[in-house]
């Protein structure tokens, strides 16, 4: 789960990290009401879960009243990258001498938690890394011991940050640690990290990125996902316990098993189709399970044609066959369905579809032949992109 | 020979007397698999079908020797589940659980890297088979017969579908490894490779991968400079949107990194033939082994 900005400061702030107020709006007013309150100069901004949201405009300073109001005005509703802005975050301005960046993350090339630090904040940190990979200091910590003051230092140090600045650091750095360690995330990004004109450190921004296999363990981080903008359907999706990824094209998809509905998509792509999404149905064969499922593929109104890609191990297919039929008959689907059964009563399966007789389903055998079907039922249209990637 | 698991293999179940641990442990023990004890805190001193069920790993090893753990256990009491197996002297810890949290995942693995000796695959995984020897996990027997290939893959469902796509062609499998699909795996490609290029039974090597991480990338290198043996490997996610979790929590495309390009790319600049889709590579696994039977 990806925090936004505001969200992800809190959890900052709750672990001793030094953040400046602000305060969230929805609406011009709130922002405007906001900024009064704070003071000038404060800064509006998006509060998107992605990044570039500067060179997007999505944060800009204001001086005064009018100029809160107008980027309100500008920032509401606009949108950066896919996402609509439904909220600023109103925060007072600060003095910055210098910018650096500073990171926890889970490094996991390394399977190890890392810490970052880099005296070249406020850009991109992928492009640093990229052009000057000497300007990017990095340690492992051992997450049985945790980040000690020590590390903290030797990455000030390497980073080559000014001597009066160790103990700070290494102080930010201890922090950022605890709420890597005690939030369960797997990253908490601030860049820039500023100097202020007096000295201090400062997060002027956070990425924090928290683990869903641990939400368990943090109730209050419920209330942090309500917050988050979330797709109609996704949202569908998650109330039933599915897996489901929406993606724009027309052919949508439905399999067991992470790893073969990716395998489904790709090769839907292949043969010059879009798929509508991605839903792995796991183990399910009830018609219950299949319908649920189906329900969500077809809540979504671009897709032209279903494709059902099972791989029967304990599973088995006659069973997800007779699901399946049942599922059908109760929902009348108004687009055709593709069937690809293979692995455990592959056989079966395929006859109980074709003795159903059911209007609009199709069966095949094979994966490529299946996935074909599917594209041409859809009618899409090949995206050239793709196609010249994977073919 | 076979990596991992064979006929000497002695299992004991976490979680047997689950409705899970139980079906697997005994659909496990019918493959011909050595199935000698379950763990169930609480319910020690029973048994499933015969299977003794102790309340510690120490017991059940105790009176069992067994030395390898198959565990069922729920996401929040896997890290236990696995140190406790480690501290009691089991050495290969095969972890299908889903869903452990990812600091748990780092916690485990430093403290077994300190340890030594004990080697986890998974968790999120299927587990590992051996045709004709040994069934630890969930891997669906039926698909597979003893041959040649050793497979590793990241993925459940379709592993099953390139082994069949596989067996199909005629081409048995040495083992199958599941590493799983979570972000830190207890062991990673590399390891799964050094293991197959010791084995003499295996001949050639097809590796399955998907988006996240740097896992297919760095076994990339990894094959280039240590492993003799041909390998051949498919990538999964091509199409998969940035910043989307794909259903495995590993399964994810972070800004710029672990896409299936990359991958991909990593993998044929260093020699490996990546295939589009896994009756593909069935395909290449069939035409290489026409290629190395002698005329």
């Amino acid at each position: 789960m990806d925090l936004l900005e505001h969200q992800g400061k809190r959890l900052l702030a709750r672990h001793g990290l030094p953040v400046s107020p602000g305060r969230l709006a929805s609406d011009v007013a709130g922002a405007v009401a906001a900024a009064e309150q704070l003071g000038y100069p404060c800064a509006v901004k998006a509060q998107v879960p992605t990044g570039g949201r500067g060179k997007a405009g999505g944060i800009r300073l204001a001086s005064d009243r009018e100029q809160a109001r107008a980027h309100a005005e500008a920032i509401l509703g606009m949108s950066i990258g896919g996402h609509a802005v439904q909220s600023v975050w109103v925060e007072a301005g600060a003095q910055v001498a210098r910018e650096l960046y500073a990171a926890v993350l889970l490094d996991r090339g390394a399977r190890s938690p890392m810490a970052i630090l880099s005296a070249r904040g406020g850009i991109d940190i992928e492009e640093l890394a990229a052009s000057e990979p000497g300007a990017i200091a990095r340690l492992h910590v051992d997450p049985l011991l945790g980040l000690q003051d020590f590390h903290g230092r030797l990455l000030a140090v390497r980073a080559g940050a000014p001597r009066e600045l160790l103990g700070p650091l290494a102080s930010v750095l201890r922090g950022l640690y605890r709420v890597f360690a005690s939030e369960e995330a797997t990253l908490v990004e601030v860049n820039p990290l500023a100097v202020t004109a007096d000295g201090s450190l400062l997060a002027l921004d956070a990425k924090v990125t928290l683990d869903d296999n641990a939400a368990f363990r943090h109730p209050d981080h419920a209330e942090l996902r309500a917050q988050l903008p979330r797709d109609p359907q996704e949202a569908m999706a998650a109330e039933r316990g599915l897996t489901y990824v929406k993606l724009d094209g027309e052919v949508g998809i439905l399999g067991n098993g992470a790893g073969l509905v990716m395998a489904t998509l790709d090769l839907v792509a292949q043969v010059g189709g879009r798929p509508a999404n991605f839903l792995d149905a796991g183990g399910g064969s009830k018609a219950d399970a299949i319908e649920a499922a189906v329900e969500v593929i077809l809540s979504d109104e671009k897709v032209r044609a279903v494709l059902f890609n099972i791989f029967g191990g304990i599973t088995r297919c006659d069973e997800v066959a007779r699901g399946l039929i049942e599922a059908h008959r109760r929902l009348r689907p108004r687009v055709p369905f593709v069937v690809r059964l293979d692995g455990t009563n592959d056989r079966e399966g395929r006859e109980l579809l074709r003795a159903a007789g059911l209007e609009g389903m199709h069966v095949e055998e094979t994966m490529e032949a299946a996935a074909r079907r599917a594209v041409a039922l859809a009618g899409a249209q090949a995206s050239a992109r793709l196609k010249a990637v994977l073919l | 020979m076979s990596i991992l698991v064979d006929r000497q293999t002695r299992v004991v179940v976490a979680g047997i007397t689950g409705r899970e641990g139980r079906f697997h442990a005994l659909a496990n023990r019918r493959y011909g698999t050595q199935v000698v004890a379950g763990v169930t805190p609480g319910r020690g001193g029973s048994d499933v079908e015969g299977i003794p069920v102790f309340d510690t790993f120490a017991e059940a090893i105790e009176a069992t020797d067994a030395d390898t753990a198959l565990l069922f256990v729920p996401a929040r009491a896997a890290a236990d589940s696995i140190l406790e197996a480690a501290e009691a002297g089991i050495a290969l810890v095969v972890a299908i659980t889903e869903g452990i949290p990812a600091h748990d995942e780092l916690r485990v693995l430093s403290a077994l890297r300190l340890r030594g000796g004990v080697r986890l695959i998974g968790p999120n995984c299927p587990g590992v088979l051996s045709p004709g020897k040994a069934n630890v996990g969930i891997i669906p027997p039926s698909f597979f017969s003893a041959g040649t290939v050793g497979l590793v893959s990241r993925s459940g469902t379709l592993t099953y579908q390139i082994g069949s796509e596989l067996d199909r062609r005629g081409l048995g499998a040495s083992t199958i490894v599941g590493i799983g699909g979570d972000p830190v795996p207890g062991s990673t490609f590399i390891d799964i490779l050094d293991l197959f290029e010791a084995d003499p039974e295996t001949e050639l090597i097809v590796l399955a991968g998907e988006i996240g991480g740097e896992a297919e990338e760095q076994a990339a290198a990894h094959i280039a400079q240590r492993i003799s043996k041909p390998v051949i490997a498919y990538i999964a996610g091509f199409t998969a949107p940035p910043g989307k979790t794909m259903g495995h929590a590993g399964a994810i495309v972070s800004g710029s990194r672990g896409g299936a390009e990359a991958k991909a790319a990593a993998l044929e600049s260093h020699g490996v033939r990546v295939a589009r889709s896994p009756a593909a590579i069935a395909e290449l696994a069939g035409e290489l082994a026409m290629q190395a039977v002698p005329p």
